[in-house]
């Protein structure tokens, strides 16, 4: 038996992106899409999101900027600590808190944390940032092996999905376990490309790769209209440094979070 | 009077190493372990050591891995370490940037590249002038340790830069701006800044004040924290005379807490001073920079 799964990590109110992404996955056939979460920042018009998870069931994990949205508080919760990190994520959370409707809220306010399921014998465990903790952080560069493989022990885990870097990178672990980060479609990925990302799990009971895996990975680029959502953000009045980002796909804020070797293989 | 608070080891996912002890080639006024060319309360530590915790380590999931001192590039065995650390996980060396040898970088360069975890350097120098470095840090220390930067930007580290506040905090943006053009005149396009609290222990004690005896953090503080903000919630420290719950608190003896890291996972009760300046400014001890957190 084989199966194709497409997962979707962070949106940032990129609903062009997700638009096309969503298109890509259905002309491969691929109809089991989930995201996990983290809805809304950087992009223009955060509700035009909601409906194309919506209409294409779209099961969603909550990101810890839908837990802050959904919940009305302060600030997004995305986990920076330098001041200059806060001070971008605060404009862009402003914005989305004030232009996501009270509907919209609710609904993500009611998402889970996490979601799990199983395929044959093995159990999939989707989250947001790492099955601990929403906004955790788990930079390929900065995430040992020897901490994946106690984090799918102590989950009972075949696979762990998360997002929330920006950044898609997958490790296979022993006993062919998987620790897969499936990249974002709000931004693109600080390589000076700009389109997103997306991830497709294919799942096959004969075996399909190295070592007689159940599961191989395939990161999605997505090509969208970049320029019309540069041109909307614009309209917006949101900050020219997130433009910047969407035209040239160099990441020019929320940088200083990013461990060397992530932080050396971008421009800024 | 009621129970400590306390902070449970939630998850062993840093481990630092106490690499150089408290032997530092430099003698700074500020330093919170009093560290200097001839303090030895805390040695060196050997290879062997290191590789035998190291491989303890692994086997409890340890996530990333930090190498401090006093200097740790006195310590003749730390490029080997790194080496073979840097198989199994990140690495973050403390430094004050003025002993680095191109050999050594050489082989530090061959090992991130070899790697597929980062290497990352801290520089300590406190301020953007020799005015306000030298009389902290001794004389010439800011030309020293800005040459340093300047080797680690030839071989291609994006060190931190890490300062301790000795300035009043509304001055900060100013000061940060004036650090910023003064890398990007030693050719260090895209300098990256920490901030680190005062922390009022050994000669910081002396230079200025101690810890009040009020500033504790109480129970009632503890209500509805994010205790993941302190380090000893997911931190260890290896020294030469044992495991310690952080390396801030190495000379207090109630924080020595065993032989081996299985021993040191142990609840610790949060009554040092130094406790409440981890309370107050959140995440000191991570890479990323941290900003007191507004009540």
């Amino acid at each position: 038996m084989q199966t194709t799964i497409a997962f979707l990590g962070g949106i940032y109110n990129n609903y062009l992106a997700l638009e096309a992404a969503i298109a890509d996955a259905h002309s491969r056939g691929v109809t089991q899409i989930y995201c996990l979460g983290d809805l809304g920042a950087f992009g223009p018009y955060p509700d035009r999101v909601f409906p194309l998870l919506i209409e294409n069931e779209i099961q969603t994990v909550q990101g810890n900027y839908d837990h802050s949205i959904g919940n009305a508080l302060e600030d997004c919760q995305c986990g920076y600590t330098d001041p200059r990190d806060n001070h971008f994520a605060a404009i862009s959370y402003a914005y989305t808190l004030q232009n996501t409707s009270q509907e919209n809220r609710q609904w993500m306010k009611e998402l889970p944390a996490e979601i799990r399921f199983t395929w044959e014998d093995k159990t999939i465990l989707l989250c947001h940032g790492s099955p601990r903790k929403t906004n955790e952080f788990l930079w390929e560069s900065t995430t040992s092996t020897a901490f994946l493989e106690r984090l799918v022990n102590e989950q009972n885990a075949d696979i762990i999905l998360g997002t929330h870097t920006g950044l898609h990178w997958h490790r296979l672990l022993s006993s062919n376990r998987h620790f897969i980060n499936v990249g974002v479609l709000g931004r693109p990925e600080n390589d000076g490309t700009t389109n997103a990302w997306y991830t497709l799990l294919h799942l096959n009971t004969e075996g399909c790769g190295q070592e007689n895996d159940y599961a191989s990975v395939e990161f999605i680029p997505v090509n969208y209209d970049y320029e019309r959502l540069a041109r909307e953000m614009d309209s917006e009045n949101i900050p020219k440094e997130f433009i910047e980002t969407i035209r040239t796909g160099w990441w020019t804020t929320c940088l200083e979070v990013l461990p060397a070797k992530e932080r050396r293989a971008g421009k800024y | 009077m009621s129970a400590p608070p306390i902070a449970p080891l939630a998850s062993l996912d840093e481990l630092w190493f106490q690499v150089s002890g408290t032997l530092c080639n430099l003698k700074c006024e500020h330093c919170f372990i009093s560290c200097n060319p001839t303090n030895d309360s805390f040695g060196y530590l050997s290879y062997d050591y290191v590789m035998h915790m190291l491989e303890e380590s692994v086997e409890l999931g340890v996530k990333e891995y930090y190498f401090t001192g006093g200097e740790p590039f006195l310590n003749r065995e730390l490029v080997p370490m790194v080496e073979q650390v840097l198989k199994v996980g990140p690495v973050t060396i403390l430094t004050n940037g003025t002993v680095l040898k191109t050999d050594w970088l050489n082989r530090l360069q061959t090992a991130e590249q070899n790697s597929r975890y980062s290497l990352e350097f801290r520089v300590s120098i406190d301020g953007p002038t020799p005015e306000m470095n030298d009389p902290i840090r001794g004389e010439r220390t800011f030309e020293r340790a800005i040459k340093g930067v300047a080797i680690l930007c030839e071989f291609g580290f994006l060190p931190i830069i890490t300062m301790t506040r000795t300035w009043d905090e509304s001055r900060e943006e100013e000061i940060l701006d004036s650090f910023r053009g003064v890398l990007k005149q030693h050719h260090y396009a895209r300098p990256r800044l920490k901030v680190l609290p005062r922390l009022k222990l050994g000669e910081e004690a002396d230079r200025t004040e101690g810890y009040g005896q009020f500033e504790r953090i109480t129970p009632e503080m503890m209500e509805g924290f994010d205790v993941s903000q302190l380090l000893c919630n997911h931190s260890r420290v290896v020294t030469d005379r044992g495991i310690y719950v952080c390396p801030i608190l190495i000379e207090s003896e109630s924080a020595r807490l065993g032989e081996t890291l299985r021993d040191a996972q142990v609840d610790f009760p949060l009554l040092e001073g130094a406790c409440y300046t981890c309370y107050q400014y959140g995440s000191i001890c991570a890479n990323p920079s941290s900003k007191k957190v507004e009540a």
